[in-house]
C-alpha cells in the first residue's frame, strides 16, 4: 500500500513533466495545424542553457532565464523561419521542424559535447520532503508539481479569463475573421510560438536535473509527446493534462509491478515447457510488465484512435 | 687519406640516410571504434588513451624496433555497427594495415573476430591480429575464441568474481538487488552475478534480478522504489551511458544509502552527475587502477595524459597495455610483417603493465590475466579525478593476476 501511494506520486511527477512539453505543443499545434518536431528539442536546449547558467549563477537565475531565452529563439524561428515557409503548405514546415530538431541535437553535440552535463538539483532543493516505509520523497519533486501546477493554472487562466486568451482562441479558430477585425494575428502567432517553446524550455530546466542532460534527451521524450496530444485530442489543454496523467501513471505502474506472463499463462491453465530457453515460445514466457511497459502509451493511442478519433477531450474530427 | 676521408663521411651520411629513412617506417594500427554518433564520448576516449600509450610508452622511448620504427594509429568510425565495422576491416587490411584494435560493444567484437578468422585463413599473405580492448563477452574467450584475438580487458567473469569477492567479504550485506539492460551483456552479467554469490555467500538473497529495456526508460524512479522496497543492502548492475546515469540517480534519490556495484558507473559525465551522493556509495569493477597510483611512472604517465586530453578521462587502464605489449612481440620477431610470429609471441607474454601492474597474455584463450581492482567514488585521497568534478575513483579491493586459474572452454587451434 505504502509502496502504492509512492508510485502514485512519482506517477504524478512523470506526468505533470510531460503536460508542461504537451500543453505548449498542442497550443501550436491547433494554431499552425502542424505538428511541431522540434518541441522536444526546445526542451533540450531549456535544460542545456539553464545547466550553463547554472555553472555562474547558480539554479534560481537559470530557472527564471533559460525559458526566456528559449521563447524568444522560438519567436525568432517562428518568425524568419516558419512564417516563410509557411506559404508552401504543410508539408514543407514539417520537414522545416524536422530539420530543425536535427539541427538543434548537433549544435548541442558541437557545443557541450556528447556526455551527461552535471547539472543537477539546488542545494536549497537537496533533501527529503518525507519518506513512505523508507521510500524517500524528495523535495524537488514537490517543487516539480507545484511548478507544474502553477503554470496549468496560469495558462487556463490566460486562456479563459482574459482578452489576450480571447484572441488567441479566436484566432486559432477563424484567423481571417479576427485579422479583419483589426487584430495583428501573425504577431498572435509568433507570441503563442514563442510561449508554447519557452514552455517546453521550463519543462527541461526543471527535468534537466531529475532525467539527465544529454544529447539524447529529446529523442527519447520526442515520441511520447506526440502520442500524448494524440491521445487527449489535439488542441485541448484539458485532453493533454488528463492524458499526460494516463501516462505518467501507466509508465510507473507498469515498471513497479513485476506482473509476469509466466504468472498470468499459468493461471489459464497452460503448464510451462520443460526447456524454455529452446522453446518458439519463449519470448511469450518470459515477458514481464517492466518489458512492455514503454510500448503501453503506443497502445494506448491505438486503442483510443479507433475508438475516438479526436481523442479523449479533442472536439475537432481532424 | 683524402680517398678514405670522404669514403668515411659517405658512409657517415649513407648511415644517417638509413637510419632516418628507418625511423619513418610506421607500423599503423588500425583503431575502429564509434567516433560520432551517441556512443562516441566512448571511442573518443579510448582513441585518447591509445595515442597517449603510443607516444609515451613506444614512440619517444624508441621503444619499437630499437627506434627503426614507430606506430601510428589510424582511426576508423564505425558508429558502433557490426556492418560497418566489416567495411571499415576491409579498407583497413586493404589499406595494408596488420593490426586491428577495437573494444566498445561486444557485438562488433563478435562479428570482428569471425572475420578476422576467415580473413587469415583465406589470405595467409595478408594475416591479421584482432586487438580487443574492452569488448568483455566472455564467449570470445571461450566458445568463440580463436588465435588471432587477443583481449587486454578483464571480461564481464572476471569482473564479477572481484566484484562478488568484495561482496562476499562485507558481512553487512544479506540481500542483493541484480538489475541490467535487457540484451545479451545484461544477462551475462545477472547470470554470473547469481553463480558467483551463490558459490561465494550462499546465504545472500537475491531480492530482485530484472532487466528494464536499453536506452527507452525516461525515468527510472518506480525501479529504484522497487529496490527501497526489497530492503537490497548491495545492487550489481551491468548498465552504462545514460541508462547509468539514470539508475544511479534515481535509486540514489529514493534514499538508497548502500553500496552500487558497476562496471561502468564512472567518466563520461557519470562521476560528474552523481557527484556528492555517489561517493561511498557507487563502485565500479575493472582493470588496473589510477587511483592510487601504482609507482611514480604510472603517476607521471596519468598526469600527462590529462594535461593532453583534459577534457576526458582515463576510463580504461588496460588500453594502455595494448601498445607496449604489441612492440615486444614485434621486436621478438624482429620485424613488423611476420603477424603470426608475432601473434605466438604475444601468446603468453608477461608483461609489466603501467596502470594493472604484472599482466599475463594467457596461452589457453588469449585472456589478459592483470590486476583487477574494485574502486569506490570518493572524493578525497584523489590523485586525479574524472569529469573534472572533484569526484574519483580509488581502488578499495586490489586482485592481483585476477581469475588467473578460472577455466576456459577454449579449444584454441593454432595455424
Amino acid at each position: 500500500m505504502a509502496l502504492f501511494l509512492v508510485n502514485i506520486l512519482d506517477g504524478l511527477v512523470t506526468g505533470l513533466l510531460l503536460f508542461m512539453l504537451c500543453s505548449g505543443l498542442t497550443l501550436i499545434f491547433s494554431m499552425m495545424g502542424v505538428l511541431n518536431f522540434a518541441h522536444a528539442s526546445f526542451y533540450m536546449l531549456g535544460a542545456y542553457f539553464a545547466y550553463q547558467i547554472s555553472t555562474i549563477t547558480g539554479f534560481w537565475l537559470g530557472l527564471l532565464v533559460a525559458p526566456v531565452i528559449v521563447g524568444v529563439f522560438g519567436a525568432l524561428i517562428e518568425r524568419y523561419g516558419l512564417r516563410r515557409v509557411h506559404k508552401y503548405g504543410h508539408v514543407p514546415e514539417l520537414i522545416f521542424t524536422f530539420g530543425l530538431a536535427l539541427l538543434i541535437e548537433e549544435v548541442i553535440q558541437f557545443f557541450w559535447g556528447k556526455s551527461q552535463m552535471a547539472y543537477s538539483e539546488p542545494e536549497a532543493l537537496n533533501f527529503a520532503a518525507f519518506a513512505i516505509a523508507g521510500n524517500s520523497f524528495p523535495a524537488y519533486k514537490v517543487f516539480m508539481i507545484f511548478v507544474a501546477m502553477g503554470l496549468f493554472l496560469t495558462l487556463l487562466y490566460i486562456l479563459t479569463k482574459t482578452r489576450i486568451g480571447m484572441t488567441i482562441q479566436a484566432a486559432l479558430s477563424y484567423p481571417e475573421t479576427v485579422q479583419n477585425l483589426g487584430h495583428n494575428v501573425p504577431l498572435v502567432f509568433m507570441g503563442v510560438f514563442g510561449v508554447g517553446t519557452a514552455m517546453a524550455g521550463l519543462a527541461g530546466v526543471i527535468a534537466g536535473p531529475v532525467l539527465g542532460t544529454f544529447p539524447g534527451m529529446a529523442v527519447q521524450l520526442g515520441s511520447i509527446v506526440f502520442v500524448t496530444i494524440v491521445i487527449g485530442g489535439l488542441g485541448s489543454l484539458w485532453g493533454a493534462l488528463v492524458a499526460s496523467l494516463i501516462i505518467g501513471w501507466l509508465q510507473t505502474f507498469a515498471a513497479a509491478y513485476n506482473v509476469a506472463m509466466e504468472d498470468i499463462l499459468t493461471f489459464f491453465g497452460f503448464t510451462k515447457p520443460e526447456n524454455i530457453w529452446d522453446h518458439p515460445l519463449q519470448d511469450l514466457w518470459t515477458l514481464t510488465l517492466p518489458q512492455i511497459g514503454p510500448i503501453l502509451p503506443y497502445l494506448l493511442m491505438v486503442f483510443v484512435l479507433v475508438l475516438r478519433p479526436q481523442g479523449l477531450m479533442g472536439k475537432r474530427e481532424t | 687519406m683524402n680517398k678514405f676521408k670522404s669514403l668515411l663521411v659517405g658512409a657517415v651520411v649513407a648511415g644517417l640516410a638509413a637510419t632516418s629513412a628507418m625511423a619513418q617506417e610506421k607500423v599503423r594500427i588500425a583503431f575502429i571504434d564509434p567516433l560520432s554518433g551517441p556512443f562516441a564520448s566512448t571511442g573518443n576516449q579510448g582513441l585518447s588513451i591509445y595515442r597517449h600509450a603510443v607516444d609515451e610508452l613506444v614512440n619517444k622511448k624508441g621503444a619499437l624496433l630499437n627506434g627503426a620504427a614507430e606506430f601510428e594509429i589510424v582511426p576508423f568510425d564505425n558508429k558502433i555497427s557490426a556492418k560497418e565495422s566489416l567495411i571499415q576491416l576491409q579498407v583497413a587490411i586493404d589499406q595494408g594495415i596488420r593490426f586491428i584494435a577495437q573494444g566498445a560493444s561486444s557485438g562488433v567484437a563478435n562479428a570482428l573476430t569471425d572475420a578476422i578468422k576467415k580473413h587469415n585463413k583465406r589470405n595467409p599473405d595478408s594475416q591479421v591480429i584482432f586487438l580487443n580492448h574492452s569488448a568483455v563477452d566472455p564467449a570470445l574467450t571461450n566458445d568463440k575464441c580463436n588465435f588471432w584475438h587477443f583481449r587486454f580487458d578483464a571480461n564481464a567473469d572476471i569482473k564479477m568474481d572481484a566484484l562478488t569477492d568484495d561482496i562476499a567479504g562485507n558481512e553487512d550485506i544479506k540481500k542483493v538487488y541484480i538489475i541490467g539492460q535487457d540484451y545479451s551483456f545484461g544477462k551475462a552479467v545477472a547470470a554470473a552475478a547469481t553463480r558467483f554469490l551463490g558459490e561465494k555467500r550462499p546465504d545472500i538473497e537475491i531480492v530482485g534480478n530484472e532487466l528494464h529495456p536499453i536506452g527507452k526508460v525516461k525515468d527510472f524512479t518506480p525501479y529504484a522504489r522497487k529496490v527501497i522496497a526489497s530492503e537490497a543492502d548491495a545492487v550489481i548492475t551491468g548498465n552504462w551511458g545514460g541508462d547509468m546515469v539514470g539508475l544511479g540517480k534515481a535509486i540514489m534519490g529514493a534514499g538508497f544509502t548502500k553500496p552500487i556495484y558497476t562496471y561502468y558507473g564512472a567518466t563520461s559525465g557519470i562521476t560528474a552527475n552523481f557527484g556528492d551522493q555517489g561517493d561511498g556509495i557507487v563502485k565500479l569493477a575493472g582493470a588496473g587502477q589510477v587511483n592510487p597510483p601504482l609507482s611514480a611512472d604510472a603517476e607521471a604517465f596519468t598526469a600527462s595524459y590529462y594535461e593532453k586530453f583534459p577534457e576526458l578521462d582515463l576510463g580504461q587502464p588496460q588500453m594502455a597495455n595494448v601498445a607496449p605489449m604489441l612492440a615486444a612481440a614485434i621486436n621478438e620477431v624482429g620485424n613488423a610483417d611476420d603477424v603470426k610470429a608475432i601473434a605466438y609471441a604475444l601468446e603468453g607474454m608477461e608483461h609489466d603493465g603501467i596502470l594493472t601492474g604484472k599482466t599475463v597474455m594467457r596461452e589457453s584463450d588469449h585472456q589478459a590475466i592483470q590486476t583487477v581492482t574494485v574502486q569506490g567514488q570518493a572524493s578525497e585521497g584523489l590523485t586525479f579525478d574524472y569529469d573534472n568534478s572533484g569526484h574519483g575513483m580509488i581502488a578499495e579491493t586490489v586482485v592481483e593476476l585476477a581469475s588467473a586459474d578460472e577455466p576456459t572452454t577454449c579449444k584454441m587451434k593454432r595455424p
